[in-house]
């Protein structure tokens, strides 16, 4: 029997032929990664290994994105913890500050994701690099701690399970519907320890920025990783950023699937999630009038460049509604000064909208728009449990950018039809 | 090693923020973790726990984050296992790295109800309900992470194991 991508990138990676799922393996990483929250944990447990050295300096990546600029003094001594250690093993990777931003969209931007590759993340979300060909899962800090001693991990060889969109996508649907139907039919355990492998034509014409948003959720079904075949799009977005040459896997024919789903996307209506689980899925069109308080655009799964950009086409010639904050955050630097030079941050605050730098913060309530007991949003990002952006008593709703813009023009949640855009 | 505690019980997709809410995530020490584990659901729950207590949960434990921060608030408020119907895959590495017992029984849950006391017997192998009296053998780890609960814990396993190459 034939081999998944996934199957294949994991035996690439642990000296095999050929693994099946289930089995038990030693894998070589590429690259390994965490954050202002994880690294500490991990440089602590490293020191308390009394280990002295590193795997390679060139393949360890910290990224100070959660809660900076930092917002108390223990943050800020997390992250100096972080520089004084990269500073003493010369770690090449660093990202902070104007060199930074939202670490899953700053790693593909600097060219470090590369297919065919096995990535290991101390964040949850690293699943957001399977959009361009590789194998990348997040753990814990002590995983990566071993991993920064051996440069190996353990793995669990998934099963991989099939889902294949198709037809022409709806009006104001974008990557973030596909995503969020998935997990609404098959819920927050679907995919429970397993791979998303996701095909069709519609995948096929999808930009890279929907297909990032698309991996980075599967977290949300419980998935291990998310999969999408590299191809000439994959191919023309490599080209801007890096220069290596990659390894482009295929399914092979008769690799086996655990299951298949199919979609048609033209049956796909632009999806919000309701509190308090990405998976209380409903249509925008079937909601009563949801009042929100905040509007939040931006994080690893909706904080790319386009997505400005379809906030800033929503937003023009607009007023943010009178009882909303929304609040926008480009997820990198290189975002932020793109979307100034092409006038979409004049458009934000012209519209009343508050340009905040970009950081996790808001995301996991970390901090920048915390919500107040009873507060509701409505955000882009990727998860709305209990308490998630604040007070235990607020609620977040997960929406595509689209949807979140023109809410925050109407004050409920409604898609941007309700505001006269066709 | 012999484990008696009182039963906790929570139901289906506890997640990581429930567990742990991000704010205090700029914290490592347990102790202190500790007091907000569980907070937006049970308030003050630590307070309430004695040391060698059991969790017993549904299904999809820990779902969510990567933060180890969450099996470090549970041990910390000196729960001594967590047993679910199934856990979410990020946290059971975290718990077993950490040296936080967990064990996936579907079966055990509709058996206890919280406050009931259960015994575990990690060296004979079985769990025992206190009330019923009954016995369940306790799931076996696959041979691979045996190896890695026996060195004592991830790091010890990785760090003999470079020590043999």
């Amino acid at each position: 029997m034939g081999m998944t991508i996934t199957e294949k990138i994991i035996a690439a990676h642990s000296r095999r032929k050929k693994v099946s799922p289930g089995e038990f393996v030693m894998a070589k990483v590429d690259l390994v990664l965490a954050n202002d929250i994880t690294a500490p944990l991990t440089i602590k447990e490293f020191y308390a290994a009394k280990a002295k050295k590193i795997f390679n300096r060139n393949k360890i990546v910290f990224v100070l994105d959660h809660y900076v600029p930092n917002k108390d003094i223990n943050s800020a001594e997390n992250c100096r913890l972080i520089r004084e250690f990269a500073q003493k093993y010369r770690i090449t990777n660093l990202f902070e500050g104007c060199n930074g931003g939202v670490e899953h969209a700053l790693l593909p931007e600097k060219g470090l994701i590369k297919p065919g590759t096995l990535i290991i993340g101390a964040d949850s979300h690293t699943c957001t690099y399977g959009a361009l060909g590789a194998f990348a899962t997040g753990v814990g800090s002590t995983d990566v701690a071993g991993v920064m001693l051996t440069g190996e991990i353990w793995l669990k060889v998934p099963e991989t399970m099939r889902i294949i969109f198709y037809g022409k996508k709806r009006r104001w649907v974008y990557g973030k519907d596909l995503i969020l139907k998935i997990i609404g039919d098959i819920g927050v355990d679907g995919a429970h320890y397993k791979t998303i492998d996701f095909s069709g034509e519609t995948i096929e014409n999808l930009s890279m920025p929907e297909r990032f948003t698309i991996c980075n959720m599967v977290i949300e079904s419980g998935a291990k990783n998310g999969i999408i075949a590299a191809d000439e799009i994959t191919r023309t977005y490599l080209k801007k950023v890096c220069r290596r040459t990659p390894i482009y896997y295929k399914n092979d024919p008769d690799a086996h699937f655990c299951r298949v789903l199919e979609y048609d996307v033209s049956k796909i209506d632009p999806l919000v999630a309701l509190p308090h689980s990405p998976q209380n899925v409903q249509s925008v069109y079937e909601l009563n009038r949801i009042y929100v308080d905040q509007v939040v655009v931006g994080s690893c799964t909706n904080g790319w460049f386009e997505d400005l950009r379809i906030v800033a086409k929503i937003l023009k010639g607009k007023k943010v509604n009178k009882n909303v904050r929304l609040l926008i955050f480009p997820a990198t630097y290189q975002i932020y000064k793109k979307a100034l030079s092409e006038g979409l941050i004049q458009i934000f605050i012209d519209a009343g909208a508050v340009v905040c730098p970009p950081t996790c913060g808001p995301c996991l309530g970390g901090h920048l728009g915390i919500l107040a007991k009873g507060e509701r949003a409505v955000s882009t990002t990727n998860r709305n449990f209990i308490g998630r952006m604040g007070h235990p008593e607020s609620e977040v709703y997960l929406s595509n950018p689209a949807i979140a813009a023109s809410s925050a023009v109407l004050g409920w949640i409604g898609p941007p039809e309700e505001i006269g855009l066709k | 090693m012999k484990i008696q505690g009182k039963v906790w019980k929570f139901g289906n997709d506890i997640d990581t923020d429930v567990i742990i809410p991000a704010r205090y995530l700029s914290i490592s020490d347990p102790k202190i973790l500790a007091q907000h584990c569980m907070e937006p659901i049970r308030p003050h729950f630590s307070n309430f726990v004695k040391n060698g207590d059991i969790i017993v949960a549904g299904e999809n434990f820990g779902c969510g984050s990567s933060r180890e921060h969450a099996p470090l608030a549970i041990k910390g408020c000196g729960i001594s296992v967590v047993i679910a119907k199934s856990f979410a895959r990020i946290f059971f590495r975290n718990a077993l790295n950490i040296g936080l017992w967990v064990f996936e029984m579907p079966e055990l849950y509709n058996l206890v109800e919280e406050g009931d006391t259960i015994v575990i017997d990690l060296k004979k192998g079985f769990i025992e309900h206190c009330i019923t009296k009954k016995r369940y053998p306790t799931p076996q780890y696959p041979a691979f992470l045996q190896q890695i609960i026996n060195s004592g814990g991830l790091i010890s396993y990785l760090l003999k194991n470079i020590g043999e190459k």
